[in-house]
């Protein structure tokens, strides 16, 4: 007992570096508004299958809700969106087995269905604006939101090299992109993992309004009706 | 027809006069303000959460592998599972929320004094019951803070000295939490303790309607009777405390449902955010905090430098709430009419309690720590100076009657 | 308690009206609960419509696929068997498929769209077993009939378009399940040409 609790808190001052990091900036982008944009949440599943999907799963969703829920229909889902050996209605599991990851990257690469739950938003949106070049890493890259990250810069080839500046501030040059159609990826890709975390999010507010809506009448009913009987009360 | 029905069923159960005796004929004061609406509101939330979660039970899987899909299941493929899921998670917090408001009604107005020990007492135990039921409840998404919460809460038990380490080893049924841990706590969670919960509920209720309502005067309504016998400051509670009770209703949903629909993370406090990643035995969270209802306990035990110390006295600041009526040893009932020295003791419990569930909820630093010990000793102080001076406390006169407007 | 007069209309009214607004909305809250017992997205992935290359199938051969967890048949019917069925329709039950156990499109006489394959739900229609095929012994069963189904819980026989005889416990002909052939070898379980 006492060992292991020696352990836990021998792990914790690493834990903080490896899984907190430094606190973010907010962004001060309107997460919720970006979700009703579905043509670039349709451009953030792309970039997610085509960049981040060969290691990350996003296991607890199916593509048919996501085909439904982004307006892409069942035949151009399957064209472009889905592996040839997956069906419309199964889970986004990973194509690697968890083990052969854990051995190629030192851990397996986590789920990110949920990333932005437990990370937030604006983490996930400066996470991916924060990969900065390293050789000393293994795979060459850095991120100053989250140091000695395990993983390569996967869209280094639209963001181009990007170099870490004396001032902390990051310079890519050499991309496919302007650093604004970049940032407008980063933002798809959040905005994607945003609606994959809580794809009721939307229709959990709308129906909000409704609710609220009607409480507000029972209560004026309610209101009324109790003032009515206590008249009676002296 | 529907009269000889009744008639038949009378003469078999005493349903009418059951009925008469609790709800249409039952005495209530008639002064009854702000406070006393969270009595009902706790049965209201009782009921959303045995049958959110008798639902919930339908679609989760209570094993290690099983259980974290099985929540995003209910979150995803289940239609409307997602609501279900929110009124449970929204529903504990809002329980914890409103017991704490109907215990403080009971502080402020003296409910707890005689005749009125025992209908306390099983109050007690209901919070101390529902404590288990969410700790329990906890565990069973089996996300990060699930996982490690309980691990922590249960290594607690392995500071009891001799049986310690073998009693959390019994606890969890193996050398860590694990499926085995889960399955207990799924079986005690949905069934085991909800029985238990609904039963003190009932004893509660039952031992209200014996001894009568205490009111925010603190006047014993029965002492003053009509020629019928009906209490001159009573009314009854159908349809006048009805009628009200569902005002109060309409008002509590419009803010749980505003919580529900429109922030059901509840700020991370509800729904923590280590949670949406599943339990992971080889990696802690960066910071462990208990859920926020459990934080002012938590406080008391990271206060007191020694291991078996701080869990000693974060169950006695359970316990000393049980023999509440027998510190107090005043004659009055309601703050009304007691002592300045008795509102200002009051006023500082209610802060310190709140500071405290606020410094449980952060991570310790030393001034923190130092802050958790001096609000520790002031709730503690609370109950020792209550048993001081509340034995000659000079106090102001009760009125005969109930104020009323 | 007072003596003043009371609004018994007015009392009445907002009495009737928040029953009938809280009435609606303990209706409304019923509706999660009631819905959440229909089929699971994760369910209806599962029922979803099964494809099935008949390419391979040998004459006589029956193959059995799984959907919505039903077994489905799929036999070749060789000539001999399709020219044997309406010699069989005095002997039968529900001869012309008049009963609703089939769609549209194959209530014709060998019940099937293309009638050289039987495509059916492999489940007797009387209490749920799954027949047995006899390919070439179903004679001990009707006699002069090479092939049939026969159902071992009571007893119930079919012939090779499904149909029940008379005389046994099950009172209807098999159920032909929603279909379509997407080309020539390979069809498509679960739904029928033209529908979502």
């Amino acid at each position: 007992m006492k060992k292991l609790l020696i352990a836990l808190f021998a792990l914790v001052p690493s834990l903080v570096l490896a899984a907190g990091g430094p606190k973010i900036e907010p962004t001060g982008i309107d997460w919720t508004e970006q979700l009703k944009d579905q043509e670039s949440l349709q451009r953030g599943l792309g970039y997610f299958q085509q960049y981040c999907a060969a290691c990350h799963s996003t296991q607890y969703q199916r593509y048919g809700r996501v085909a439904e829920d982004l307006g892409i229909s069942v035949d151009e889902m399957r064209a472009n969106y889905i592996p040839t050996d997956a069906k419309i209605g199964e889970l986004m599991e990973n194509a690697i087995p968890e083990k052969d990851a854990a051995k190629w990257f030192g851990a397996a690469p986590p789920d990110l269905t949920m990333v932005s739950r437990v990370r937030g938003e604006d983490w996930v949106y400066t996470y991916l604006n924060s990969f900065y070049q390293d050789p000393s890493r293994p795979f060459g890259a850095n991120n100053t939101v989250f140091p000695m990250v395990g993983m390569p810069h996967v869209l280094e080839e639209l963001q181009g090299v990007p170099l870490l500046q004396e001032d902390g501030t990051i310079v890519a040059t050499g991309g496919q992109l302007t650093p604004e159609e970049y940032q407008q990826v980063v933002k798809d890709l959040t905005a994607f993992l945003a609606y994959s975390a809580e794809p009721v999010r939307l229709e959990r507010e709308r129906l909000g309004y409704w609710v609220l809506g009607f409480l507000f009448i029972f209560f004026i009913f309610a209101f009324l009706l109790k003032k009515e009987y206590w008249k009676d009360v002296h | 027809m529907a009269n000889k029905i009744i008639d038949w069923i009378d003469a078999r159960i005493p349903m009418t006069a059951t009925y008469n005796r609790h709800v249409g004929q039952y005495a209530t004061p008639k002064n009854f303000n702000f406070w006393y609406f969270f009595g009902s509101l706790a049965l209201l939330v009782l009921v959303n959460q045995l049958l959110t979660g008798i639902w919930l039970t339908m679609n989760y899987v209570p094993t290690a592998e099983g259980a974290f899909a099985s929540i995003e299941y209910i979150m995803r493929d289940v239609e409307y599972g997602w609501l279900l899921r929110y009124m449970h998670s929204t529903g504990a917090s809002a329980f914890f929320v409103v017991i704490y408001l109907h215990m403080f009604r009971g502080l402020i107005y003296g409910s707890y004094q005689k005749p009125r020990e025992l209908l306390w007492l099983f109050g007690m135990l209901i919070f101390l019951v529902l404590m288990a039921e969410a700790f329990m409840g906890y565990l069973l998404p089996w996300g990060q803070m699930s996982y490690w919460g309980a691990q922590v809460i249960i290594s607690l038990f392995g500071a009891i000295p001799v049986i310690g380490d073998d009693l959390t080893l019994w606890i969890r049924g193996d050398y860590v939490v694990s499926g085995a841990t889960l399955n207990r706590f799924f079986a005690l969670h949905v069934i085991a303790l909800p029985l238990v919960l609904v039963v003190l509920v009932f004893l509660h209720l039952i031992a209200l309607h014996e001894v009568g309502s205490n009111n925010p005067d603190g006047v014993e309504i029965k002492k003053n009777k009509d020629e019928n016998g009906w209490p001159v400051d009573g009314i009854p509670f159908h349809p006048y405390y009805t009628v009200k009770d569902i005002v109060g209703v309409a008002g509590f949903l419009i803010l749980f449902c505003y919580v529900l629909f429109f922030m059901p993370e509840g700020g991370g406090y509800f729904l923590e955010k280590p949670n949406f990643e599943a339990a992971n035995p080889m990696k802690t969270p960066e910071h462990i905090a208990p859920v926020w209802y459990f934080t002012p306990f938590y406080a008391i035990l990271r206060a007191v430098p020694d291991k078996l110390g701080g869990v000693i006295m974060m169950g006695l600041s359970i316990l000393v709430l049980f023999v509440l009526p027998w510190l107090d040893r005043c004659n009055v009932k309601s703050i009304r009419y007691r002592s300045i020295i008795h509102k200002l003791n009051i006023a500082q419990f209610t802060v310190s309690f709140i500071v405290l569930g606020y410094l449980g909820a952060v991570p310790a630093t030393p001034a923190l720590t130092i802050a958790a010990r001096i609000f520790t000793i002031t709730y503690f102080g609370f109950f020792i100076a209550l048993w001081i001076y509340s034995k000659n406390e000079k106090t102001k006169p009760v009125p005969e009657r109930v104020t009323f407007k | 308690m007072s003596n003043a007069p009371v609004d018994t209309g007015r009392r009445r009214f907002l009495t009737a009206a928040t029953a009938v607004i809280g009435g609606a909305g303990a209706v409304a809250v019923a509706v999660p609960f009631i819905k959440s017992w229909n089929p699971s997205a994760k369910a209806k992935a599962a029922g979803a419509p099964v494809e099935v290359n008949i390419s391979k199938i040998e004459p006589g051969q029956l193959i059995r696929v799984e959907w919505r967890g039903k077994p489905v048949w799929v036999v070749r019917r060789t000539k001999e068997v399709l020219d044997v069925l309406p010699s069989l329709d005095d002997q039968l039950r529900d001869p012309n498929s008049e009963e609703p156990q089939q769609p549209e499109y194959a209530q014709n006489p060998t019940r099937a769209i293309n009638p050289e394959y039987f495509i059916a739900v492999g489940l007797c229609t009387h209490l749920g077993c799954s027949p047995t095929y006899l390919p070439d012994s179903f004679g001990e069963q009707v006699e002069g009939v090479a092939s049939g189904f026969f159902c071992p819980c009571h007893g119930s026989k079919f012939d090779m378009a499904g149909r029940v005889f008379s005389g046994v416990p099950a009172p209807l002909n098999l159920v032909i399940p929603p279909h379509q052939y997407l080309d020539d070898s390979t069809v498509l379980i679960g739904v029928s040409e033209g529908a979502a």
